[in-house]
């Protein structure tokens, strides 16, 4: 069987997964929503956007005004299900949107985790280990430490500071236009070690917002919104399809920078094109959700196991295998006696895990 | 098909590479044979466009190595690499179809089954398509990557070290496909440390010394060529392999040259020994009459001794008399064995030689004299204690 077959083939099912999970996991909560309920309510809430325009739209700076164009898209409900009305509240309103964005921040975390571990040949990387998250978190603690001085939104803030910090980590690494593998490993850990440094001195400064700051350290999903869900599914989507076009070049990288030359890659420029791209998907996931350990590490671990090293493969399978880990472990940190960030579910669930992998010596398999 | 024009090259400070002029035409397989250090891997990466030379250029068909993709140069050029470790468990076929990456584009995920099937038949590694290549032998792996560079399809194949973590079946049967593979049309440089196979398997052989080509042609001729002591600083014997007739060498580490010279008289088993004694323990040694085809005359040829031959089966004529006369009086020691050409030297000796040895037939009686006097020593040992006592 091809390999577009077999990709097709497992990724289909592990969409039904996704979805089956999703709807299961809709259904969960506070009040219980049966599940046809939640399948209809959720069809009800597909959007498909229809006609994409440009509007002008005034605006003014001081005294100027003018006119700036906005990107106009309308979106037309196809299904239209009667639903008592408190539920589809519950589901649309309330559930969809942390779903969703759970499924979506699994998805690009296990998406950028099964690249790094690929790129750096090493099956300890996870998205963070060039500083993304370090970078992420420097942002966001510092605008809930400091919010006056600080101009930005917390989102913004996180996003930015993650892609300075995987920036400076690849100058750094850089020399003469090469950028060795294990060079960028080291300028990763000492940035973030630098960044750690920063971070605890800003908690210890941060009084009263000591709790929201660790709280999102942590890594939780409470405060999702459509708006975060627009934001990062299109950002998410498009990087993980320009990673899955050059999902066969990693697969020759793998091989060794030099025979992957002689293999016809241009080495220096893949490398470059995946870190970014694992950079800014996991920038995008990291700002919405925090710092959401493991999900990064264990699954593209464990999709490799099962469906084997070929990341055309391995790629597709592992981001969406990470969105359903994601809304499991969400649903579980929501539905507990107390609710708690679902970074702490996927760390006390995955570390064991991955014990268990290392007792197998199924790590050692990479 | 390759061609290396006056490339330099060195690592910051360090010259590796100095003005390398090289050729490889279609049909053609060069070995490139040099010491460790010597700059083979560096010249192969310069050829692929790994690295950029200082100086000079490498060229494909006429085309600048380093005007040329990535790309553009695989599609053209296959490099074997020594033994890599993979690290994920791909399987003999994937890694296989890798090979095709130069002619694929990076949305058409169809199977590319024929160069991959052909390449795996080729190379006798078909049963070993599904197998993960970390789980394969060294020499099972060595051929994965041998099929993996045919699925390029190329018209030059570069190969760094093939047969260097292979047994020696395995050695024979690589070099074997690559000598194949080039009586097809292809062009190939290998970079081989073990001249002996390097000599059975190319058509040329190029020598690295000192950052250029010490020496360069066939390999009865590079092989012979006394820069290759120099360049792996080592006292080489060339024998011919007896049984592939192609040249072999010896490399004798421990020989440090001293002075005196000895003259043997005399060849046979006895001859061998005493000439192989000496000649490792570092004395320049002359032997003869020996008749033709002679051991010890054969040895004495593979170490590029001056010997005196006589016709076998016959009474040395005068002409042999002189030449030996004059080799065993010049000579600062004489070692005579039972052979019957001895009694020549002996007489040459008697009269003018201070010191002479005697080296008897049978059981190792050696004898050694000293003013006339012949003393008896009966082993290769103790023959060499008496050299070396004589001549200090």
């Amino acid at each position: 069987m091809g390999v577009a077959t077999r990709t097709a083939v497992w990724s289909g099912g592990l969409f039904g997964l996704l979805c089956a999970t999703i709807l299961a996991s809709a259904a969960h909560g506070p009040v219980s929503v049966d599940i046809p309920v939640v399948a209809r309510a959720t069809l009800n809430a597909v959007a498909v956007p229809v006609a994409i325009g440009i509007e002008m739209a005034g605006a003014s700076v001081g005294s100027l005004s003018l006119s700036v164009p906005i990107l106009d898209v309308q979106y037309a409900h196809p299904f239209s299900f009667a639903v008592p009305e408190t539920d589809e509240t519950i589901v649309r309103d309330i559930r969809l949107p942390r779903i969703l964005l759970g499924a979506i921040v699994g998805f690009a975390l296990a998406s950028a985790g099964a690249i790094m571990q690929g790129f750096f040949r090493n099956p300890m990387a996870d998205p963070s280990i060039i500083g993304v998250s370090s970078g992420a978190a420097l942002g966001a603690v510092a605008t809930i430490a400091f919010p006056l001085a600080i101009p930005f939104g917390l989102q913004t803030a996180a996003f930015v500071g993650a892609l300075l910090a995987a920036f400076g980590v690849y100058v750094i690494a850089t020399e003469d236009g090469r950028t060795p593998v294990a060079t960028l490993l080291l300028a990763g850990i000492a940035i973030q070690t630098f960044l750690g440094a920063v971070i605890s001195y800003m908690l210890l400064q941060s009084g009263e917002s000591l709790e929201e700051a660790v709280l999102w350290l942590m890594g939780h999903l409470q405060y999702s919104t459509w708006g975060r869900v627009e934001a990062t599914l299109p950002v998410t989507v498009l990087i993980f399809a320009v990673l899955l076009v050059y999902a066969r070049d990693l697969n020759v990288l793998l091989l060794g920078e030099e025979d992957a030359h002689a293999l016809g890659i241009e080495v220096e420029r893949t490398k470059r094109l995946l870190l970014a791209g694992s950079s800014v998907i996991t920038a995008a996931a990291v700002a919405v959700a925090g710092v959401i350990g493991f999900v990064g590490l264990i699954v593209p671990h464990m999709m490799r196991l099962v469906v084997g090293p070929d990341h055309r493969i391995l790629l597709p399978t592992s981001a969406l295998a990470g969105a359903t880990f994601l809304v499991l472990a969400d649903t579980v940190a929501r539905t507990g006696p107390a609710e708690v960030p679902v970074g702490i579910v996927t760390a006390a669930v995955g570390a064991p895990f991955f014990l268990f992998l290392l007792r197998r010596r199924e790590v050692h398999a990479l | 098909m390759i061609d290396v024009d006056g490339v330099s090259l060195s690592f910051g400070d360090v010259p590796v590479l100095d003005g390398v002029d090289l050729r490889v035409e279609q049909g053609e397989l060069v070995g490139l044979v040099g010491p460790n250090g010597a700059g083979k891997t560096t010249l192969l990466r310069a050829i692929n466009g790994i690295l950029d030379p200082d100086a000079g250029d490498a060229r494909l068909a006429g085309e600048p190595v380093a005007e040329l993709s990535a790309r553009e140069v695989s599609r053209q050029l296959a490099t074997v690499p020594q033994d890599t470790h993979v690290g994920f468990a791909f399987t003999a076929e994937q890694i296989v179809e890798m090979g095709r990456t130069p002619h694929r584009s990076r949305l058409d995920w169809t199977d590319d089954d024929d160069p991959v099937d052909a390449a795996l038949e080729r190379t006798r590694t078909d049963h070993l398509r599904d197998r993960s290549v970390d789980d394969l032998s060294g020499g099972e792996r060595q051929r994965v990557l041998l099929a993996r560079a045919l699925a390029q399809e190329p018209a030059a194949l570069l190969l760094d070290e093939p047969t260097a973590s292979l047994d020696i079946n395995h050695q024979i049967r690589v070099l074997g496909l690559v000598e194949d593979l080039v009586a097809e049309g292809r062009a190939a440089l290998a970079a081989i440390h073990d001249l002996d196979l390097a000599a059975r398997f190319c058509d040329r052989l190029v020598l690295l010394h000192d950052g250029g080509i010490g020496a360069a042609g066939p390999p009865e001729t590079v092989l012979r060529d006394p820069v290759l002591g120099e360049a792996f600083e080592t006292t080489a014997a060339v024998t011919d392999n007896p049984v592939t007739g192609t040249p072999t060498v010896t490399a004798v580490a421990d020989r440090t040259a001293r002075d005196g010279r000895v003259h043997v008289g005399g060849g046979g088993e006895s001859g061998r020994a005493a000439i192989r004694t000496l000649w490792r323990a570092g004395y320049d040694v002359s032997i003869g009459p020996v008749p033709e085809g002679d051991v010890a005359a054969a040895l004495a040829e593979h170490l590029d001794l001056p010997v005196v031959t006589a016709q076998a089966f016959g009474v040395p004529d005068d002409a042999t008399r002189e030449r030996t006369r004059r080799f065993a009086e010049t000579a600062d020691a004489v070692v005579l064995t039972g052979d019957p050409g001895s009694d020549i030297v002996a007489t040459a000796a008697d009269e003018s030689s201070p010191i002479h040895a005697s080296f008897n037939d049978g059981p190792h009686a050696v004898a050694r004299g000293d003013g006339g006097q012949l003393t008896v020593v009966d082993s290769e040992g103790a023959l060499l204690t008496a050299v070396e006592e004589h001549l200090g």
